[in-house]
């Protein structure tokens, strides 16, 4: 397949979130709260019989306790193995008797959970919801066995190329902040995580005040309050959060280079983002489209792949978190080349922040996002991860009709100096493999 | 193949049929024998757009593995009336997505676009059935690309590289034994006129399908495929698909990958079973069902009893991936603690088929994996490209709409002794693969 994104990445992608464009009139979200003060979004579409809730809690890894990275995800993983009177064998003979899909996991900033069900079963399917955020079992024999899953897969991790890659750059950019710690831990501090840890994180996170939830698909608002209260009610109101300062990415013009006996070297690249909120962000959003976003007719594609075919993917996204931002890279290629490689991407990234994007690209560019935004629309599934997205970004609503004008209302001479804001600090380049022609400015 | 090819669900659950009965899939022929398949979804104004030509790895030329999936890379190197990357621009400028991909059976090309600009898409995609024009210039560069896609999909993940030998060991005479991304040497050494070659024998329309999901109507697509493929003329003959096909299988066979970077090792057995298109009636859903109960979710067979219950795995389950015009694959594995072996832990899943061929399954079993395999079918009607690629996979394989449709129907009619007589029939050593994933040759490993 063409095009497809450099694995490393999507740890990374997974924390934040894509941007969506604007202008879906077909799609009608309500703002629902419930009685008990419990607000989700909802877009009620009948035309299949089945619901889709998404739901975040605001206090992922970056909550997990100094020397207990991982918490969070192991919390995570257990929150559907078994809760009240059902063990995790009665538990997860409950979902699968009636074919209801539900999973959670954790990113930096966040607790995220996901729910299918048909209509037909969607009270038993929000009962099941129900305990598993309000009372997790985590029995130490559901708890050993997902320890060492994760074991297993930081085992994997170590000897692979992406994820060193990916790891190096967190941790040399975030070094002393909770962003640089690995958010399924380290071997180390998940083997020293104990199930009262567990206890006292989900305790302290999963709360009221800090959970956005949306609901797509076959349900009412009116039926919707109820089972809002019923589900969450009995969460308490706040979380209690450990304060987080805000970064920026440091080690930038950094080359770091990890030896490992692969074929193909690996290369992460990456510097300070521009946060959402910010009156720049659309700006980037764009720039970061014409550089290397995800279409097949970005800068970065034709210069490494389409002219020079050193790469079979090479793209770069806007990553923001709730304490930093980050413009974040990748690309795989031969190892006699990796350093012609990460030169021209350097180039190119140089070139783009003085000259920044011509009027035909930033034309096309707004285009493209602005009739992009359907096609991520067309699912109760990417509906609902998109609305709690917005949710968590601090948009209302609104967003929908809005969007389409605040990319419109970039200029070319908006472009051009965030093109300079975005691009022109240096980078931070993580290379892993056996890569000649690169000068790593680190010794390993 | 992708994951989401593992099951040909059908679009009617149960349930779901009084609310979604306006999504008829309907489908016609035009005169140059391209077939035409429409899925109506009008929750919003996106169509799905795949055209499926039907060839792919295993139509190959052996010695020239790898150019079915060099030449899908190439027809986006432009025709004479689009050159260039003209239709890759055309979808970027509309905001549009478009990929590829090349499975053994079938390659496949597709856009999503707001449904207004189908028609274009369709223009564009007519035009390239027979237009496609290469040069040297950008053949050279892309089959470094492709070259590096080997590197990033093949030779930097052990794992792969052993599925790559395994397939090789499990076909002792038929080309699903070749990787559909090819062997590297042979990749190395494609060219231009190979590519050009085996576009003008397999690209025409007489051998293709194409599949629109989405907000448009039968009548819509009809007028706008009279208008756009309809034009292009058929210039090769279709052929059936008679592959090499395998010799009796007597011996049980082992491979063993050793790689040091290799840090979990597991094991997995690959048994040679029929595929949807070639199993006799009921037997294909029974393998089907057979793998649920023994290998999906957390109460399946393999995991609680080498995750939970035996305490040996970290990880167990199964899968069959039917949609194949020959051969499928059914496969067990399983991930060990630190501690416990590989040859223990394949005694213990052993073990658990073994029990599972003397006893059968239960009713409770069987009717729990039916209910999950018939709301995967209702859950697929969530995603338009989801239900897009079944139709497209299943009819590129040789099977036929109403096959599709009836797949809920026949998942339902299995029978507790059709799902044991499935397991004693085909989960036969003498016709598998074992697969051991380890990080050096220790001795236990290298008795195989």
């Amino acid at each position: 397949m063409r095009g497809m994104r450099v694995v490393g990445l999507l740890a990374a992608i997974a924390a934040t979130s894509v941007m969506f464009a604007a202008g879906a009139g077909a799609t009608t979200i309500e703002r629902v709260v419930s009685p008990g003060g419990i607000e989700a979004w909802l877009v009620h579409e009948p035309a299949v019989p089945l619901v889709a809730v998404d739901l975040a809690f605001v206090g992922g890894a970056i909550q997990d306790s100094a020397g207990k990275a991982g918490t969070a995800s192991l919390a995570a993983s257990l929150l559907d193995a078994g809760a009240g009177d059902l063990d995790s064998t009665a538990f997860s003979d409950r979902l699968e008797r009636k074919a209801i899909q539900m999973g959670f996991s954790a990113q930096h900033d966040t607790i995220r959970g996901t729910m299918r069900t048909l209509t037909e079963n969607r009270d038993e399917a929000f009962e099941l919801l129900r305990l598993a955020v309000t009372a997790p079992r985590f029995d130490a024999k559901d708890f050993e066995i997902s320890r060492a899953q994760i074991l297993s897969l930081l085992r994997r991790e170590a000897t692979s190329p992406t994820d060193i890659a990916s790891q190096r750059w967190w941790e040399t950019a975030f070094e002393g902040h909770p962003y640089g710690r690995p958010v399924k831990g380290t071997p180390e501090t998940v083997a020293s995580i104990s199930i009262a840890d567990l206890r006292g994180y989900t305790h302290r996170i999963l709360a009221r005040q800090n959970l956005k939830i949306a609901v797509v698909g076959d349900i009412d608002a009116e039926t919707l309050k109820v089972l809002l209260d019923r589900t969450f009610g009995a969460l308490p109101e706040k979380p209690d959060l450990f304060p987080v300062a805000n970064v920026v990415p440091r080690g930038l013009g950094q080359r770091i280079e990890v030896s490992l006996d692969v074929p193909q070297t690996v290369v992460d690249f990456g510097g300070p983002g521009i946060p959402r909120q910010d009156p720049d962000f659309m700006a980037a959003y764009l720039i970061n489209h014409i550089l290397g976003g995800g279409s097949n007719d970005s800068r970065l594609y034709h210069e490494v792949r389409e002219k020079r075919g050193l790469a079979y993917s090479v793209s770069d996204n806007l990553v923001w978190l709730d304490h930093a931002a980050v413009l974040l890279g990748g690309t795989a290629t031969r190892a006699d080349r990796a350093g012609e490689t990460v030169d021209l991407i350097e180039k190119e990234i140089h070139h783009f922040a003085e000259d920044g994007p011509t009027a035909g690209e930033l034309m096309e560019a707004k285009r493209y996002l602005n009739s992009a935004f359907a096609l991520n629309l067309d699912s109760s599934t990417k509906i609902a991860a998109l609305l709690v997205q917005l949710q968590l970004d601090g948009f209302g609503p609104d967003y929908f009709s809005r969007r389409s004008a605040m990319i419109e209302a970039v200029t070319l001479d908006d472009a051009r100096r965030v093109a300079k804001r975005l691009l022109d600090k240096g980078l931070l380049v993580t290379v892993v493999g056996k890569p000649q022609g690169f000068a790593s400015t680190k010794p390993n | 193949m992708t994951k989401f090819l593992l099951l040909i669900a059908g679009l009617m659950g149960a349930t779901a049929s009084a609310a979604y009965a306006g999504a008829e899939v309907s489908h016609f022929t035009l005169a140059n024998g391209l077939q035409v398949v429409v899925v109506p979804d009008h929750r919003a104004p996106v169509v799905t757009h795949i055209i499926w030509y039907k060839v792919g790895a295993a139509d190959e030329t052996p010695g020239k593995s790898g150019l079915a999936h060099f030449l899908e890379h190439l027809m986006f190197k432009g025709t004479e009336k689009n050159p260039g990357d003209a239709f890759s621009r055309q979808v970027a400028a509309i905001g549009g997505q478009e990929n590829a991909f090349t499975a053994s059976d079938y390659t496949g090309f597709f856009q999503r676009v707001p449904r207004n600009h189908l028609k274009e898409m369709m223009a564009l995609e007519a035009d390239r059935i027979t237009g496609l024009v290469l040069t040297d210039d950008v053949v050279r560069p892309e089959l470094n690309v492709v070259l590096e896609e080997q590197n990033m999909r093949i030779a930097n993940n052990p794992a792969a590289r052993l599925g790559e030998q395994m397939d090789a060991a499990l076909y002792l005479n038929h080309p699903y034994g070749r990787p559909v991304i090819g062997w590297r040497q042979e990749i190395e050494q494609l060219d231009r006129e190979d590519a050009l070659a085996f576009y003008r024998r397999f690209y025409t329309p007489n051998n293709a399908i194409v599949v629109v999901a989405g907000d448009v109507t039968a009548e819509e697509v009809k007028a706008d495929a009279e208008a756009t493929y309809a034009k292009v003329a058929d210039r090769a003959d279709t052929n059936a698909r008679h592959r090499p096909m395998e010799p009796l299988q007597e011996a049980l066979r082992t491979v063993t990958l050793a790689d040091l970077r290799v840090e979990q090792p597991s094991v997995s057995r690959d048994y040679l079973v029929p595929s949807e298109s070639s199993a006799k009636p009921g037997e294909s859903e029974a393998l089907e069902v057979l793998a649920h109960i023994l290998g999906s979710g957390e109460n399946c067979r393999l995991y609680r009893g080498l995750v939970i219950e035996q305490g040996l795995a970290l990880n167990a389950g199964a899968n069959y991936s039917g949609t194949a015009v020959d051969y499928a694959k059914f496969s067990v594995f399983g991930a060990p603690k630190p501690g416990v072996s590989l040859p223990q832990l394949e005694a213990a899943i052993d073990g658990i088929l073994a029990d599972l061929i003397a006893h059968g399954v239960s009713t409770e079993e069987l009717d729990r994996a039916k209910t999950r395999l018939i709301a995967d079918a209702v859950y697929a009607e969530d995603n338009q490209r989801t239900l897009a690629r079944w139709y497209g996979a299943a009819l590129a394989t040789g099977q036929t709409i109403e096959d599709v449709r009836s797949w809920p129907d026949r998942i339902r009619a299995v029978t507790v002794v059709a799902v044991q007589n499935a397991a004693r029939t085909w989960l036969d050593r003498r016709r598998s693969v074992t697969g051991y994933l380890v990080k050096t040759l220790a001795p236990e490993e290298k008795r195989s």
